[in-house]
């Protein structure tokens, strides 16, 4: 399908942006490098708009290119960007400075990275303000301190000393968020503004927008990956596809009614209330679900269990001995608890998810349980045998070592760039086993099909993989051993959402042909909900709250519990 | 946290490992930058230099003719004489050997005990790391050359101690170097990954650690041989180390300072192009050993 | 703001001590007998044995140490066998030499080689960003005294633009009275002209090398922090803003840029202390590091030492300058404790 789906009948109210024909080119090593065809994208007054797409897509590139920021190496090849009646493409370097934060604003993905580290913030907004509007120093500071009060910020006089690094990641954004909309502009771009930040932030945060931009009769174009989280804050919604736009479509219509296959592909994929693990796989490739080869006791024997576990690190002191005599004496602080005392147990042929934002101490547990870290205190048992213990320095020439396998969260940082897949696929065997070179290679393949990797990517270096490709190995590897345990922590975090549907249902898959457990840590509900017979909540440290999936999910005990499952974004279904 | 691509970023060509794929990388590394591989040739020009030296040049570079002395370049002395009628182009050529060696001895030993050294810390911390950061701020605190200026008037004036004198500076640079290295990669994924496959942690630091910071370490061989060459130089021609008549680039040019005040150019001329010549073939060197050395820059 | 100042301070303790121990090391590892290196080569045994008792050689090693510590305590560095006199005299007449020729030599370099940098980041492929390129490949290649040489001859012999390689002043001029004891503030001070030029006059080639010397490093450490900040995304933040380029690349990237350059001036003052001795050897620069090179070639071992550790104790003094510094323009730096 070539031609991009339009919306059957379109509203005729005006339209502040017009994107025709649009085509960006960036000249590259390779030579040049198409980055978005063809692309059309209307905005009218008022209007939110959402660009959808995976990566590659080009839908940043193509909101760069309407504030004309592209990279050196980038440039218009074609098509025309009309916004108010203005060419943009046309226009001159001073016009669209002019444009550029007093008409048409962006707000980006990395906040604390997207201010000047060493500028006060207040200074900051006040800067876009003395740029663009006319008004003395001392008036630009009020004005400075009354955008960080609208984006409810506490204490907007003080905060207005404060330097990035002195706010959390949510603050950052909101900031962010006031210099962008100090000088009134007409359109926002919102450039992935929630990605990065914890679930409860994220929703913080886009309610936020909504509802400045709303109070203000703002147009909004949202650039996401999520389509779940497009359909809920937009009012219209186009799939970018490898550079060219596929479907533009009304948000209520669009999970109901998708008609590029793309669009359908991405919406199933799109993990949504009501929504089994098939059912996010593209229709043609639902196969039929593997019956067990292994069996196992159904509710089986405890295989894992944690009691009374605790993390505790020093708080940073970094006086040395002099500074101390000469400084002053001062008390040691009480140290830092990551974990703090929990217990949970996992049993055979069970998914148990463990879910919490960042800094809740799961990753910790994770790599506890792993025995890749050692605990301040409690017990670990693993089988019937307290593997606690055993320093995590020993471990690993430990016959236990291979029961208890781990899947990581970021695929190219979890594969060492000099072995090629098939010798990170062996290392675990290499290690364990004394297997001849055709048995080790025999070995490898039939790994690999398990895994859904073709045989002839064995042979390539990580950096000539795609990320799906590279997790597979990682999930490879993991199973090398026929482990009991697998650990999963967020191994679908990096991955493109279509991928990621893949990934999730053959790691299930896996399960039960293998007879495997896991661990599932994350921080997507979603997820969890899929995947997982059981899930634990933690936060700072502590369990929240426990069990089933139905439970925890649909009728939660816990406030917080109720806070995340809140700050999901619900797409209209 | 970005987003990974779902399309192969490179081409289809499977990744051969071995000594074969080794050659054809480097030979692509160097058609593709001419720079590079003008490095290269000028590198090997001064290996042939330094090995074939004493054999090919026209003059006893020790062979003073005082009826020749103060000679300007000529047919018969490319480089003309010195006050002494020694033929300089001999004995520029023959001091590439000697420069050569304190160059690579001196790079060699700092590789070996500062990568070394920076590697355990970086990987263990701890005592580890705070001893070999002692040694490290100790060395620092001292202006380098000074701090060799020192080392070789305490132990003596020979071409041994100028090499231990280099490698002692040069110490604090790779021990910091090799151990944020270590230390960035020692909570990697990969490196846990290795970990639950039963690899020992010696094992860790040889398979999976070293052969990753090696391209960075490589850029900072080749620039440290440069380093070294200056620094014997330098030395020489304020009298330590090596010692007339020793034909050593250093104390050519010293010996050619005196001369320059009355018009006598080329005494001192051509031992420091030599010296220039030297230094920046190496700096040139240290990127296109890192293209080579580094797996990402494979296709 | 105090207690920083003092917390840094206690810093460059430990290095301080380091650097002690490791000179009173360095005197105690000579090979052969240290008494008769201290007394010279001429000496008599009786004078071997004066200077061995005096020197405390005959006491154990922790001995000896104490002994140093305290003279050093008590200004003492030993006395220069071929003038008699006190090493610290010497080395305190001598200093504002050497200082007035780097800090010059530095100023000079400082104020070529950040421009450069920055116009070459802001300037990506034009023809100053090849020249910044060239500058800082070539420049660290070139052998400072090398470079001195030739500057001696092209502007001295061949030229004649400038005077004799033969010191702080010409004949012809006398040093103006002591404040500073650097020619050109001294001279400036009582308004004298003339012996401001000529001071000037002789100062300008071996100021030049050195500046040509530290240029390289300082520009490459420049236009690589511009480049990397330049591609930032707070940059990025900026230009969506739509502040003025000159805003975005004074007031946004400049002064973050800086941070890592400050940083590297620790490193570029090391090289600065190193290159001085040799520069100094190339013009007979009168300052401490031709003082040291007199005194080896005459096996003088008492300057010598006491040069390493002068120099030494300088250089710990100015990295906790350049650490302040840094403290003061960053304000991410945390206060310790």
């Amino acid at each position: 399908m070539n031609a991009p789906l339009m919306i059957a009948n379109a509203e005729p109210s005006p339209a502040i942006l017009e994107v025709r024909d649009l085509t960006i080119e960036f000249a590259t090593r390779r030579g040049t490098v198409r980055a978005i065809e063809h692309v059309n994208v209307s905005l009218a007054k008022g209007e939110t708009l959402g660009i959808v797409g995976e990566s590659g897509s080009g839908k940043s590139v193509t909101s760069y290119a309407v504030m004309r920021i592209l990279d050196r190496a980038g440039r218009i090849a074609e098509g025309s960007i009309i916004y108010s009646g203005m060419d943009v493409v046309a226009a001159s370097d001073s016009e669209l400075r002019d444009l550029r934060g007093r008409e048409m604003a962006m707000i980006f993905q990395n906040p604390r990275a997207a201010l000047n580290p060493i500028r006060q913030v207040g200074r900051q907004i006040e800067d876009v303000l003395l740029e663009h509007v006319q008004t003395t120093r001392a008036d630009a500071k009020q004005k400075a301190i009354a955008a960080l009060e609208q984006v409810r910020i506490a204490r907007p006089e003080e905060r207005y000393h404060a330097y990035p690094f002195e706010m959390s990641g949510g603050m950052c954004q909101r900031v962010v968020i006031a210099l962008a909309l100090a000088c009134r502009p007409q359109l926002l771009i919102a450039d992935e503004p929630t990605t990065g930040l914890d679930v409860t932030t994220q929703k913080a945060v886009m309610d936020l927008v909504v509802e400045l931009t709303r109070e203000r009769a703002m147009s909004t174009i949202l650039i996401t990956h999520d389509l779940g989280l497009a359909a809920a804050y937009c009012d219209k919604i186009v799939v970018m596809e490898k550079g060219k736009v596929v479907e533009t479509a009304f948000s209520k219509d669009i999970f109901r009614n998708p008609r590029h296959p793309y669009t359908r592909k991405l919406m199933r994929a799109t993990p949504r209330p009501g929504a089994a693990l098939r059912d996010l796989l593209p229709i043609e490739s639902i196969g039929e679900a593997p019956t067990p080869t292994t069996p196992w006791p159904t509710a089986g024997d405890v295989l894992l269990q944690v009691e009374g576990l605790i993390k505790e690190y020093p708080r940073q002191d970094t006086a040395g001995l002099f500074s101390r005599v000469l400084g002053g004496r001062q008390e040691p602080a009480a140290p830092f608890r990551a974990v703090d005392n929990i217990g949970f147990e996992v049993r055979r042929g069970e998914t148990v998810g463990l879910v919490g934002e960042s800094g809740c101490g799961k990753s910790t547990t994770s790599m506890m349980v792993m025995r890749l870290l050692d605990p301040t205190a409690g017990k670990i048992t693993f089988a019937g045998e307290d593997i606690s213990t055993i320093p995590a320095r020993n471990f690993a020439t430990h016959p236990m070592r291979r029961r208890i396998q781990m899947v990581f969260q970021d695929p190219t940082e979890s594969l060492n760039p000099r072995f090629t897949a098939a010798r990170a696929i062996a290392d675990p065997i290499l290690r364990g086993e004394n297997l001849g070179r055709d048995a080790l290679r025999a070995r490898c393949e039939e790994l690999a099909g398990l895994v859904g990797l073709p045989v002839e990517f064995l042979d390539r270096l990580p950096h000539q993989l795609s990320g799906g490709q590279k997790a597979r190995v990682g999930i490879a590897r993991a199973l090398a051993l026929n482990p009991d345990l697998v650990i999963l922590d967020e191994p679908t975090a990096a991955l493109d959402v279509s991928v990621q549907a893949v990934v999730l249902n053959l790691l299930q898959d896996l399960k039960v042909r293998l007879g495997m457990s896991y661990l599932f840590v994350s921080h997507d509900l979603h997820v969890v909900r899929l995947l997982c017979d059981r899930v634990i909540v933690m936060r700072s440290g502590k369990i929240v709250e426990a069990g089933t999936s139905q439970q925890v999910l649909e009728t939660p005990a816990a406030d917080y519990t109720r806070q995340l499952i809140e700050a999901i974004p619900h797409p209209p279904v | 946290m970005t987003i990974l691509s779902e399309a192969p970023p490179q081409a289809t060509k499977p990744a051969a490992s071995g000594m074969m794929a080794m050659v054809r990388h480097t030979q692509y590394v160097l058609a593709e930058n001419p720079v590079t591989a003008g490095s290269f040739a000028l590198f090997v020009a001064f290996l042939i230099a330094a090995i074939l030296g004493p054999s090919i040049v026209p003059y006893d570079p020790l062979a003073s003719d005082t009826a020749a002395a103060l000679q300007s370049p000529s047919a018969r002395h490319w480089f003309g004489t010195d006050q002494l009628g020694r033929d300089i182009f001999s004995r520029v050529i023959v001091a590439t050997r000697l420069d050569m060696t304190i160059a690579i001895a001196s790079v060699v030993l700092v590789f070996i005990l500062g990568g070394f050294a920076g590697i355990a810390a970086g990987f263990y911390g701890g005592w580890t790391d705070r001893i070999v950061g002692r040694i490290s701020d100790t060395i620092m605190a001292f202006p380098l050359f000074v701090l060799a200026m020192g080392i070789v008037a305490a132990l003596g004036n020979t071409v041994t101690n100028i090499i231990v004198a280099t490698a002692i500076i040069n110490f604090p640079l790779y021990a910091r170097l090799a151990r944020s290295e270590a230390n960035i990669r020692r909570e990697a994924g990969f490196v846990h990954a290795a970990r639950l496959s039963g690899n020992s942690d010696w094992r860790i630091l040889m398979f999976f650690i070293l052969p990753n910071i090696m391209p960075l370490m490589m850029v900072q061989i080749s620039l440290t041989m440069g380093y070294a060459i200056l620094n014997a130089a330098g030395l020489s021609f304020i009298g330590l180390g090596v010692r007339p008549p020793t034909p050593e680039w250093g104390i050519m040019v010293a010996e050619g300072a005196a001369f320059i005040v009355s018009g006598e150019w080329w005494i001192a001329l051509f031992p420091g192009v030599a010296l220039m010549l030297a230094v920046f073939c190496f700096n040139l060197l240290g990127d296109g050993l890192r293209d080579i050395v580094d797996p990402q820059r494979r296709t | 703001m105090l207690r920083t100042i003092g917390r840094r301070i206690a810093t460059a303790i430990p290095s301080l001590i380091g650097v002690i121990i490791v000179t009173f090391l360095l005197t105690r590892v000579l090979p052969g007998d240290t008494a008769s290196f201290f007394a010279g080569p001429a000496a008599t045994p009786q004078a071997i044995a004066e200077v061995k008792k005096q020197l405390g050689l005959d006491r154990s090693l922790p001995e000896q140490f104490a002994s140093y510590v305290v003279n050093l305590a008590k200004g003492d560095l030993g006395n220069s066998l071929t003038t008699g006199r006190p090493v610290v005299t010497e080395l305190a007449a001598r200093l504002p030499a050497s200082a007035e020729l780097t800090l010059l030599g530095l100023l000079l370099s400082l104020i070529i080689a950040v421009p450069l940098g920055i116009v070459a980041a802001v300037r990506q492929g034009s023809w100053i960003d090849h020249a910044c390129r060239i500058v800082a490949t070539a420049g660290v290649s070139l052998p400072v005294f090398f470079t001195g040489l030739i500057f001696v001859y092209v502007f001295y012999f061949l030229l004649g633009w400038s005077p004799a390689p033969l010191g702080r002043l010409d004949v012809f001029n006398s040093p103006p009275p002591t404040v500073t004891g650097f020619y050109t503030v001294d001279s400036l001070i009582v308004g004298d002209l003339e012996t401001f030029r000529a001071a000037l006059s002789q100062l300008a080639l071996p100021t030049i090398t050195l500046a040509v010397f530290s240029l390289a490093p300082i520009a490459r450490i420049t236009r690589a922090s511009m480049l990397a900040i330049l591609a930032a995304e707070f940059i990025r933040t900026a230009r969506a803003s739509g502040l003025k380029p000159s805003t975005i690349i004074m007031t946004y990237a400049f002064r973050n840029a800086m941070l890592p350059v400050v940083t590297t001036l620790g490193m570029v003052f090391s090289f600065l202390l190193g290159a001085n001795v040799l520069v100094e050897k190339v013009f007979a620069w009168p300052g401490i590091g031709s003082y040291a090179v007199e005194a080896l070639i005459a096996s003088d071992f008492a300057p010598v030492q006491g040069f390493v550790l002068a120099m030494a104790i300088l250089y710990v003094l100015i990295n906790l300058c350049i650490d302040l510094l840094y403290s003061a323009i960053d304000p991410r730096v945390k206060v310790e404790g």
